[in-house]
Parts: structure tokens; sequence; C-alpha cells
């Protein structure tokens, strides 16, 4: 556990497709000790906002000690962060949560939506075979960067217009995309059907999950999903979404 | 684990880190750097010289805690927060067996606040008496343990397993409207208060305060009725239930439909409900509700609490304990108060 609170300063920020956002802060400590997998908590300034933002970390540069966080408007805190500019300042604390544990074998990254930040930087650090699957509801995102890391890249979309028309299990059959590995982060009926093809196809699957959350250091007990085995905390097996996680092993969840 | 922690601890200290922004805006990285698994802990420098107060007996250095349900047992925020500079150290509720709480989503954001329904998800007190007690008492503070139950006897159950434990005071929540029994049963009713009050105070060995929901029509017959059972003390405001609905989902925004509101949205009801107790009886009171900064938390004084808890306020900022604290001296030097009892319920 290597989180602090600091404040950040914007070092750019694009929108780069509807109502999503790349914003780059230059956030030292919390980049230097992050990995992929991992989040932070934003910060409103407004006093009506009171719960920090939990946000994955699409990509991390420690030599520059910053952090790129692309995210969806969703509501008043997303939208005063995305009229953040350069040189403006936000209280940011992190590295959050567990990251994905990375292993040497032959993996298949699968990023849904907004899921699909994170699976930019563990696609960069992961340093094995791979393939890049993301889904998309119609309008794609961060389809450029994701070309440039070494392996495949392979799109569904809802309305069919890129790629295999549908979900990213039927891009996985379509192409007959092969792993040993699943890391995957997305909306949980997309994981829930990756789990379901994890263990029928006798995989390893790593998801990470999301819940509303208010502290995002363990202590609050909001952000909690059901754990098949007793839990450290409460011994109730619920774990944490924020401080066990926010990655999890397909058989350490129910979904 | 506990070692790890309480040395991180101490270390923080003897650094006297105050966290502190450099020009740039960044926070500079502080703490120690003796094992991979450090962390930054922020601690204060500032003397808790008149600062003292006393709850049934109980010293505590300065009138600052946080409010349970917030903060754990303390672990968490202890990799944010010296825990050996608060008051005392409220924990989340605990009750004889383990309590897999409500179904999520849990909480909700409102407008200066929030809503939550975690419904007393805790480890029970087996648990809480090997891990959580002995992690706690490294630290330099009070712990007031809270306890949470279903039936009187669920109560009596907790409060018999504390008596021979080093902690030094128990809240009793008869006011979580989060889950159906426990909380709905005594918080309203002013015959079962007085009942549960006396049925715990018969066998606990600490004082202990009788922690009183805001959802009533009259404050005062509830204090009253703590009183005459017995209570050493009383904690007010617990949250207030309130409801939220997503109108896109059409469903609402906490699985458990409503939820206990907190946060500054509610602080005038509690300093309202803090002065009507205040004036009712004679117990000294531990006030919340909404405490975001040292006003919030001499507001709460003047109306008539001997201690405050920060609650909501540390998920905004995790070190916000030591800014109030920082905050109370200042206000103290500048107005020339020497010990701060002379402010606790000086607005008549």
């Amino acid at each position: 556990m290597s989180a602090t609170k600091i404040t950040a300063k914007v070092v750019r920020q694009d929108q780069i497709a509807t109502d999503i956002y790349s914003l780059i802060l230059e956030a030292g400590a919390v980049a230097v000790n992050a990995k992929a997998g991992q989040f932070v908590s934003l910060y409103s300034k407004d006093g009506s906002n009171l719960l920090p933002r939990p946000i994955s970390l699409c990509e991390i540069n420690k030599d520059k000690g910053t952090i790129r966080l692309v995210y969806r408007v969703v509501g008043k805190g997303t939208k005063e962060f995305s009229k953040l500019r350069e040189g403006d300042k936000i209280d940011v604390m992190g590295p959050l949560g567990n990251g994905f544990n990375q292993k040497s074998k032959r993996a298949i990254l699968i990023g849904g939506g907004i899921g699909i930040p994170p699976m930019l930087e563990l696609a960069k650090e992961l340093k094995c075979e791979k393939s890049i699957v993301l889904g998309f509801r119609d309008e794609t995102f961060l389809l450029n960067d994701m070309n440039r890391i070494e392996g495949e890249v392979y799109i569904a979309s809802e309305d069919g217009k890129t790629g295999v028309k549908g979900t990213v299990l039927d891009a996985i059959r379509e192409y007959d995309v092969k792993g040993d590995i699943i890391y995957a982060c997305g909306p949980t009926p997309m994981l829930k059907a990756i789990r379901e093809y994890a263990f029928e196809n006798y995989m390893e699957a790593q998801l990470s999950l999301e819940e509303k959350m208010a502290c995002g250091i363990g202590a609050c007990l909001a952000c909690v999903c059901k754990s098949t085995e007793v839990d450290e905390h409460s011994h109730v097996n619920n774990k944490r979404i924020c401080k066990d996680g926010p990655v999890f092993d397909a058989g350490e969840v129910e979904l | 684990m506990t070692e790890n922690y309480n040395k991180k601890a101490r270390t923080a200290n003897v650094n006297g880190d105050t966290g502190k922004n450099d020009d740039n805006g960044i926070l500079e990285v502080q703490g120690n750097n003796d094992d991979t698994n450090d962390s930054i802990i922020k601690s204060t420098e500032i003397s808790f010289a008149g600062m003292g107060v006393d709850i049934a007996g109980v010293k505590f250095k300065n009138p600052v805690t946080v409010a349970s349900g917030t903060f754990g047992s303390g672990a968490e925020y202890g990799d944010f927060v010296d825990l050996s500079a608060l008051g005392a150290v409220t924990t989340k509720g605990v009750a004889n067996i383990p309590w897999a709480g409500n179904q999520t989503p849990r909480i909700a954001e409102t407008y200066g606040g929030m809503m939550n329904a975690i419904g007393l998800q805790n480890p029970g007190i087996d648990v809480f008496c090997e891990r959580d007690i002995p992690f706690l008492n490294n630290y330099d503070t009070n712990i007031i343990v809270n306890v949470c139950g279903k039936t009187e006897a669920d109560y009596v159950e907790v409060v018999e397993r504390l008596a021979d434990e080093k902690v030094e005071l128990l809240e009793i929540n008869v006011s979580c409207p989060n889950v159906k029994e426990g909380g709905i049963a005594f918080g309203p009713d002013p015959k079962a208060l007085e009942s549960i009050t006396k049925a715990v105070k018969a066998k606990a060995k600490q004082p202990i305060i009788m922690k009183l929901s805001p959802n009533v029509t009259d404050i005062t017959v509830m204090a009253k009725a703590a009183e005459a059972g017995g209570a050493d003390a009383i904690s007010l405001i617990n949250t207030l239930t309130g409801m939220k609905i997503d109108i896109n989902r059409r469903s609402f925004s906490v699985a458990n439909k409503t939820g206990g509101v907190s946060g500054p949205a509610i602080k005038p009801i509690a300093v309202r409900m803090v002065y009507q107790v205040a004036n009712a009886v004679k117990l000294p009171i531990i006030g919340m509700g909404g405490i975001m900064n040292y006003e919030d938390a001499i507001e709460f004084m003047m109306a008539g609490a001997t201690v405050v808890s920060v609650g909501t306020a540390n998920f905004h900022n995790p070190f916000v304990t030591l800014d109030i604290l920082e905050g109370i001296k200042k206000f103290m030097d500048e107005k020339g108060i020497k010990d701060i009892n002379e402010i606790i319920g000086c607005v008549k």
C-alpha cells in the first residue's frame, strides 16, 4: 500500500469521443507507485460533490511522473473534470486497489466501453504474446493508441459499424482468438459472460469490477462484491472492490 | 501487519510531517522508506495543551474523534493519518456475530452529502477483539467501540465480551436506519430505549454512550429516556433516513431503497439537536452530523458538544481530522481561549 493524496497539475486534456475525455496529470508519487489495473480517486472542487470519483489508470509514465485518465462524463463530478485545462490543479489520491496480477502466459485483453482504458496500460506492461479485444457500443476511441501496441487488435461493436457486430465474445469466436489467460474490464454483463467463457474453456481470467465507492481505501464497506472465499475484513464473503480488488480472479467472485 | 502500521505511525510522528504543498502544488513525498510497503502518514506538530476534555471520567487529549462506520477500525485510515493524534477512534459497529450487510449499491451521493445503506457489515466481536482492539491499542488514543445488535440480548452479549477488553467507552448504536431490527426497534421508542440502556448499563464495565436517531419528532424525549436508563453520555446525530431515485433507470439509488443521509447538508439539523439535548439532560454529548472543518466543529461545541465526530468528511479528505485539530488550535490562539472547555455550550 503506497497510496497518497496529492494536488496534481493538469498537463493536458482532450475530448477524444462523445463524452469521453483524456486527461494527463503530473502526479509524482502516484505515477511512480502505480501499475496497470489500479485506479485513482479524483476530488471535485465543488463542495456539493463530496465523494471522490474512482477512475482507472489508462497510462502511467513513471519517468515523467504522469498518469493518463480516460473517462466518460456521466454526472456532475466528471462534468467538472472535463473542464480542466493545462495548468489547472486537482486533488488526486492513489494509486488505489491491487491492479492486474501479470502472468507470463499468452494473454487476451478484453475491454468493453469505458472499461477499455485500463487495458492500454496493461497491454504496454505485458511483455508476452497478447491479443486485444475491444467492445464498443458505436463510436470508437483509443484505437490509435491500441494499434501502436504489439499484438493483434480485434473489435466488436453493437451497431456493427466497426469490427464484428455483437459483443467481445462474438469477436473472440469470429476471429478464433486464442490465449491462456484473460484480463478484462467492462460492464458487469460482459464480465459475467467472460467469466462463463473462461470456465467453459478452462482458462484463467482476471476481472476488474466496479461499484459505487465512498472512501476508496477499504474503510466504508460500500463497494463490496460477493466472494466465493471468506473475505479478510469482515469474514462474510464480501470482498471490497476498492481494496481487495478491483481486479479479482474469476473464480474468486460471484457476479 | 499490526507491527508494520505501528512502526510507520511512529516514524511519521517523529518526522512531524505536515503534508504542506510545495510551490509546484505537488505534495512532497514524505515518510519513511525503510520498507517497500511504506506509505505517507500525516501527523501534526501542534500541542494539545488546553484541548483536553472529559466524557464520563475518560480523559480525551483533544475533542476530535471520528463517526462510527466512516473509519473502519482505523487500519485503512492509519495509512494516511497518525491515529495517535485523535482524541479517540470510534469503530465501525460490531455485533455478536458477523453481519454480511445489505446488497449493493450501498451508497449514493446527494447534494452536499451522501446516503448510505451499508447495513452494518462487520466481522463480529470475536475477530474484533482478536484483531482490531490490539491494533488500536498500538496508538495513543481512546477507543470507543460502537456496538450493534438485533435484540437486547445481542447488545448485552457484545458488551459483556468487551468488559475485560482494553477499550475506553462503548457507544450503543440503537439508531442505525439501515437494518430491520435494532435501529428501528429501539431508536424511536423512548420506553425501549430506556430499557436497553438499563440492560446494557447493568453489564457494561466501561461508560456507555447512547447514540440517538434524529428520525424522531422530539429528540429531547429520547435523550431523557437514555439518561433515565443510566447512560453516561449521548452521541448524536445518526443519519437521517432518506431516499434517492435514479430517474434514468427508474430504480432506487441504493438497493435498500432508503438510506441514511449524512454530510454538510444535514449539519444545521444536527447542531439544533445537539443544542436541544444539551439543554434537556446533564449528560456530556458527542456531537456529529456534517462536520467538514474546524468552524463546524466549534459550532457543535458551542451548541453543547464536549467531543465532536467527523464522519463523511473523511471520504472527501482523509486528512480532515488533522486539519480540524489544527484549525481548532488556531481558533483558540486567535481568540485567546486557554481551555477548550470554555466554549462547550457557551451559546445559550
